[in-house]
């Protein structure tokens, strides 16, 4: 490819993993942000070609459309079961879901949890930002106390709709987790942080460690009625002292290699 | 190959795993769970996929997502457990992967009884879950019967990608026979998977599985696909068997265990002078309705018998179109009928018919 004679060099492009379509995604939602770190880096895998994503039911719909590789569209909430059945009959294969709060952590409980603790050799891309947004803003299980919704109009109240379910704090007490981290896509150094995780979740199935997910605490400009910058703070101020990002589960392997 | 004596779930699991089955998820429930035990057995020792699910909600999608890949793959379970199915069994249907179930019905509805039912033709036969959509519809009789349509089911599934239900009941899940096992087809080699299924875009386009279609006039394309191919299945595949009909006045319709026992009670009839046949619908979807249609245009009564309240009846009620009265007769809540009780009823409508 690189060519001595040419001035000109490549630095930066669309990863072959993304297609060159428009997204269906409100402006400034971070959607696009987590879409292009799975993209990068299963481009940089090189395993794109030998990788089946697997989308939910919620705004990530249409995930299909903008990765550019083999996907197939689960029920709500079915994803880690769908990445199952089809992982198992090809352990060769790199296969990832991408789900929302409401998809992961209400309809699916019972889907990720069970997957985490068969210790399923699944990457899971957990997109939360505290409400349900493809039907227009409803409580979702991470909605956080106080935080207005449609369906909590006065703000959640933990005395009526009980409290926000921690994913990696829960998943995390599998065994059959191997790699549970929370991340943020709120400003540039938490994305180089959250890009270096989905990485190594990748990383973990490749070896064949067991399950691995990360949460990325995501945005909802819409429906949160936030411009898209009031949004991003809003993530850094209201949902990380609820949600506080870091290592959940880290397999000793990976410790291990990181030392060596 | 030589009979063995089998039992009906034992004998099912393994005719899938001699069709070549190369994944099996399932969960625990009474009356079928031999079926799940034998394939946690006999999958793991062919080097093939067996998982046992946290539910039917999760063993329905790893089916799914099994599908997706091109392999032959099935669940197996009974009537509740079946009612968690049909989420997935919808979006199967309106993604066109083929897929294979076997149902053996237990008494309902709720958590109902272990007993043997046929409360759950209108379930399976007419959909269940929401869509346009329908299954094809195998019942069985015998041990024989549930091997043979498991085995074939497979390819059937294939031919259409499409869902097909092995609906049989408990007693045929639980019963032992003589029955003969088909040859062992080896699992599908990876480059012979089907042309639509995820093997990783190498080298080609990348493919997408899904049941949506966000564009109506979209969606209503893809229904009336769906309307065709079921054109096709009704007409191809349609099977019965037919018992003393030619010159009977007296027309007993039922399919599966209750056929079987009916079978019994019309030769009971016939030995009795009474001029009755029977009809056995052995696939319910796509249901011979022209075949009944014609017995409709030569007998003067019919009685259908089913382990349901009248479900199948309905489909007999449409075939028949007037032409002659139907009857019915039905036990439930696990209770099977005896041939002498068929045999009363069949006696009945005999006078009936001659008064």
């Amino acid at each position: 490819m690189t060519d001595k004679k040419m001035v000109e060099a490549l630095i930066f492009s669309k990863p072959v993993s993304l297609t060159d379509v428009p997204t269906h995604y409100c402006p400034g939602c971070t959607h696009g942000v987590a879409h292009r770190l799975i993209a990068e880096t299963i481009d940089e895998m090189g395993m794109r070609e030998n990788t089946v994503g697997i989308a939910p039911v919620g705004c990530s719909v249409f995930a299909y459309n903008y990765f550019n590789m083999d996907f197939a569209e689960a029920a709500h909430g079915r994803a880690p079961a769908m990445a199952t059945g089809f992982k198992r009959v090809n352990p060769d294969m790199n296969v990832f879901t991408y789900q929302g709060d409401g998809d992961l952590a209400s309809i699916g409980a019972a889907e990720i949890l069970h997957a985490a603790g068969r210790g399923e050799m699944i990457t899971v891309i957990f997109i939360n930002n505290a409400i349900y947004g493809m039907t227009g803003g409803q409580m979702a299980p991470t909605t956080i106390p106080g935080q207005k919704t449609t369906s909590s109009p006065l703000g959640r109240d933990v005395e009526t709709h009980g409290f926000p379910l921690k994913m990696c704090e829960i998943l995390s007490q599998l065994d059959g987790s191997a790699y549970i981290v929370r991340r943020s896509l709120h400003d540039a150094a938490n994305i180089r942080k959250a890009k270096k995780a989905v990485r190594q979740a990748f990383e973990v199935q490749r070896q064949g460690l067991g399950f691995s997910m990360v949460e990325l605490l995501s945005n909802c400009p819409t429906n949160w009625r936030m411009t898209a910058q009031e949004s991003l703070n809003w993530i850094g101020d209201h949902m990380i002292p609820v949600f506080p990002l870091g290592d959940f589960k880290v397999h000793p392997a990976i410790v291990e290699s990181k030392k060596g | 190959m030589a009979k063995e004596l089998l039992k009906g779930n034992v004998a099912f699991a393994e005719a899938a795993v001699r069709a070549g089955c190369e994944a099996y998820y399932g969960y625990p429930i009474t009356p079928q769970t031999e079926a799940l035990e034998h394939m946690a057995k006999r999958m793991p020792e062919l080097g093939r996929v067996f998982l046992q699910a946290e539910s039917e909600v999760a063993a329905i999608n790893m089916v799914y997502g099994a599908a997706c890949a091109g392999v032959r793959v099935m669940s197996s379970s009974s009537s509740p457990g079946v009612s968690l199915m049909m989420e997935g069994l919808s979006y199967i249907a309106g993604s066109e992967v083929p897929v294979v179930l076997v149902d053996i019905m237990r008494g309902g509805p709720g958590l109902g009884n272990i007993a043997p039912s046929q409360g759950d033709y209108n379930q399976i036969v007419k959909g269940g879950g929401h869509g346009d959509y329908r299954i094809i519809t195998l019942a069985p009789a015998t041990i024989q019967e549930l091997i043979d349509l498991t085995y074939e089911a497979f390819d059937i599934a294939e031919k259409y990608r499409a869902i097909v239900v092995v609906l049989a009941d408990g007693s045929i899940g639980q019963m032992m026979e003589p029955a003969e096992l088909p040859p062992m087809q080896e699992v599908r080699k990876r480059e012979d998977r089907a042309a639509w299924s995820l093997t990783g875009a190498k080298g080609r386009d990348p493919r997408v599985i899904t049941s949506i279609y966000i564009d109506p006039a979209e969606e209503e394309v893809f229904n009336l696909q769906l309307v065709e191919k079921q054109k096709k299945i009704e007409a191809d595949e349609v099977r019965f068997r037919s018992l003393l009909l030619e010159d009977a006045e007296i027309a007993v319709v039922a399919y599966g265990t209750s056929g079987r026992i009916a079978q019994s009670s019309v030769k009971h009839a016939r030995d009795e002078g009474i001029k009755v046949g029977l009809l056995r619908p052995i696939s319910l979807y796509p249901f011979p309705y022209d075949e009944i249609g014609k017995v409709a245009d030569q007998v003067k009564r019919i009685l259908v018998v089913e382990m349901s309240g009248g479900q199948m009846l309905d489909d007999v009620r449409l075939a028949v179109n007037g032409k002659v009265p139907v009857d019915f007769y039905g036990r439930m809540g696990g209770m099977v009928p005896l041939p002498d009780e068929i045999f009363e009823q069949i006696q009945e409508l005999n006078k009936k018919v001659n008064a």
